[in-house]
């Protein structure tokens, strides 16, 4: 996993980190309140189901980057992506590094964060019946979700200081061409599910009221 | 792949109890993350090069993890020196490298890899069902640890099917390029693993009703202190006050 969606141990300063994890804090208690206990092994394969697609590489040019998948990390779960991502990045941390116990907070709103608003944003044009519409909205979904995660990054490092401006603009022009990549693995994705399997769009551990 | 390669051992780190390791690392990590000086930091790194080598670890291995992790802390190196405001020490080219952007990148590499080393001692040591259990002693929320441990028991399943997939990929002859076709591909196999998580899901939700789930993960592992967990503890929490103290109390 690349470098970019996660920020290390040791870079950010305290009131980022309290923050983050106040957010955090708030974000997966109220992801943990919609799910059923009876949910949490469904929710659990798909959240594995997210870690591993995540290991995935795609070729871009003489590099390559990996899946961020929030956006429809954001789609499938809704608020329990919350706690999907924070298990997710945990296990991360303990079984590769990356990432740690203090950043778990912001790296966890960074991820979530922007698949949340995505799925109340273009979730309900990407169920709808109209084709073109749900493609572009699931288009739209991938490359805003990257590009507020990649918002987030920049902000958590600029809060930290100012002698991290042009660290935190270099990082945002990174995430430029991921957008598109996930704009575009975004697309087909939804346009896949939906042939294949749409009942699983639009939340579907989430707790009905 | 998804392994836990330093998760076995016979030494004395790996023998103590999560618990006691869960708490020792969170309190290491928020007191090293808010700290500043060099005065507390460099003593922090011995501390947790100190906790590797008890853990006797394979030093190249651990070395190895450490280059992975540290990329975000070289691109800072190669901006933050010549980015920050301050004293000029030397120019490479147009870029003038100042002394504060140095000892500010300093700090951070300092910080960053003794928290790492300390993971990788304490936490890479544990196996992760071991850690799963410690934390729902350690009263986490009850949810949070059953879907760490459904997650981890599945992440190896999903792996499988997600090897099945690619080798099919491979059979066919699809080899990864810049193009559509491509990105096409990897489309639809993010969406076959989702689909088949998702059945999966519904199977396993039927076989635990089966078999009477009632919304415990049950443990056979008895977690009790024993002498060693109580003087690394004491030990730790001192070596973890000491560090505080040179950040906070000592003036220079």
């Amino acid at each position: 996993m690349g470098e970019k969606m996660h920020i290390s141990e040791g870079v950010l300063s305290a009131p980022v980190l309290v923050t983050g994890a106040a957010l955090a804090v708030t974000g997966i208690s109220v992801g943990l309140k919609k799910m059923d206990y009876e949910k949490i092994p469904e929710a659990a394969v798909l959240s594995a189901a997210f870690f591993v697609a995540s290991l995935i590489h795609v070729p871009m040019g003489p590099s390559s980057v990996h899946l961020v998948l929030n956006g429809i990390n954001g789609l499938l779960l809704g608020w329990l992506c919350f706690p999907s991502i924070l298990v997710a990045l945990a296990l991360q941390a303990i079984l590769f590094q990356f990432g740690g116990i203090t950043v778990l907070g912001v790296n966890t709103v960074i991820m979530a964060l922007p698949g949340l608003i995505g799925y109340y944003v273009f979730g309900r044009l990407i169920k709808g019946k109209n084709r073109l519409l749900s493609l572009a909205a699931a288009f739209a979904c991938g490359f805003f979700s990257v590009l507020f995660s990649g918002i987030l990054v920049a902000g958590a490092l600029l809060f930290t200081g100012e002698s991290f401006i042009s660290a935190a603009k270099l990082i945002l022009l990174a995430h430029l061409p991921v957008m598109i990549i996930e704009g575009i693995i975004t697309l087909f994705c939804v346009a896949f599910l939906k042939k294949v399997k749409p009942e699983i769009l639009g939340g579907v551990y989430e707790k009905r009221s | 792949m998804i392994e836990e390669p330093f998760s076995t051992g016979n030494s004395i780190i790996h023998g103590l109890d999560p618990r006691v390791k869960i708490i020792v690392v969170a309190l290491f990590s928020v007191i090293v993350a808010i700290s500043s000086r060099f005065l507390a930091l460099l003593p922090a790194l011995a501390i947790s090069l100190f906790l590797v080598a008890s853990a006797k670890l394979p030093i190249k291995k651990v070395f190895y993890r450490l280059l992975l992790v540290n990329g975000l802390i070289l691109f800072l190196w190669f901006v933050l020196p010549f980015t920050y405001k301050g004293r000029g020490l030397f120019a490479i080219g147009p870029f003038i490298a100042t002394k504060e952007g140095i000892l500010l990148a300093g700090q951070i590499t300092v910080k960053s890899n003794a928290i790492l080393l300390t993971m990788i001692a304490l936490l890479s040591t544990t196996p992760i069902f071991s850690l799963g259990h410690a934390m729902g002693q350690l009263h986490f929320p009850n949810k949070i640890t059953h879907l760490f441990l459904f997650t981890f028991r599945y992440i190896h399943v999903i792996y499988k099917e997600y090897r099945k997939l690619t080798n099919a990929m491979r059979v066919r002859g699809f080899v990864p390029r810049t193009n559509m076709h491509t990105y096409k591909s990897y489309a639809y196999l993010v969406g076959m693993l989702l689909v088949r998580s998702y059945d999966r899901a519904e199977r396993i939700h039927k076989a635990m009703r089966c078999r009477g789930f009632n919304k415990k993960y049950h443990s056979l592992t008895q977690f009790s202190l024993k002498m060693e967990d109580i003087f690394c503890l004491s030990l730790m929490s001192a070596a973890i006050t000491g560090l505080a103290v040179l950040q906070w109390v000592i003036t220079t």
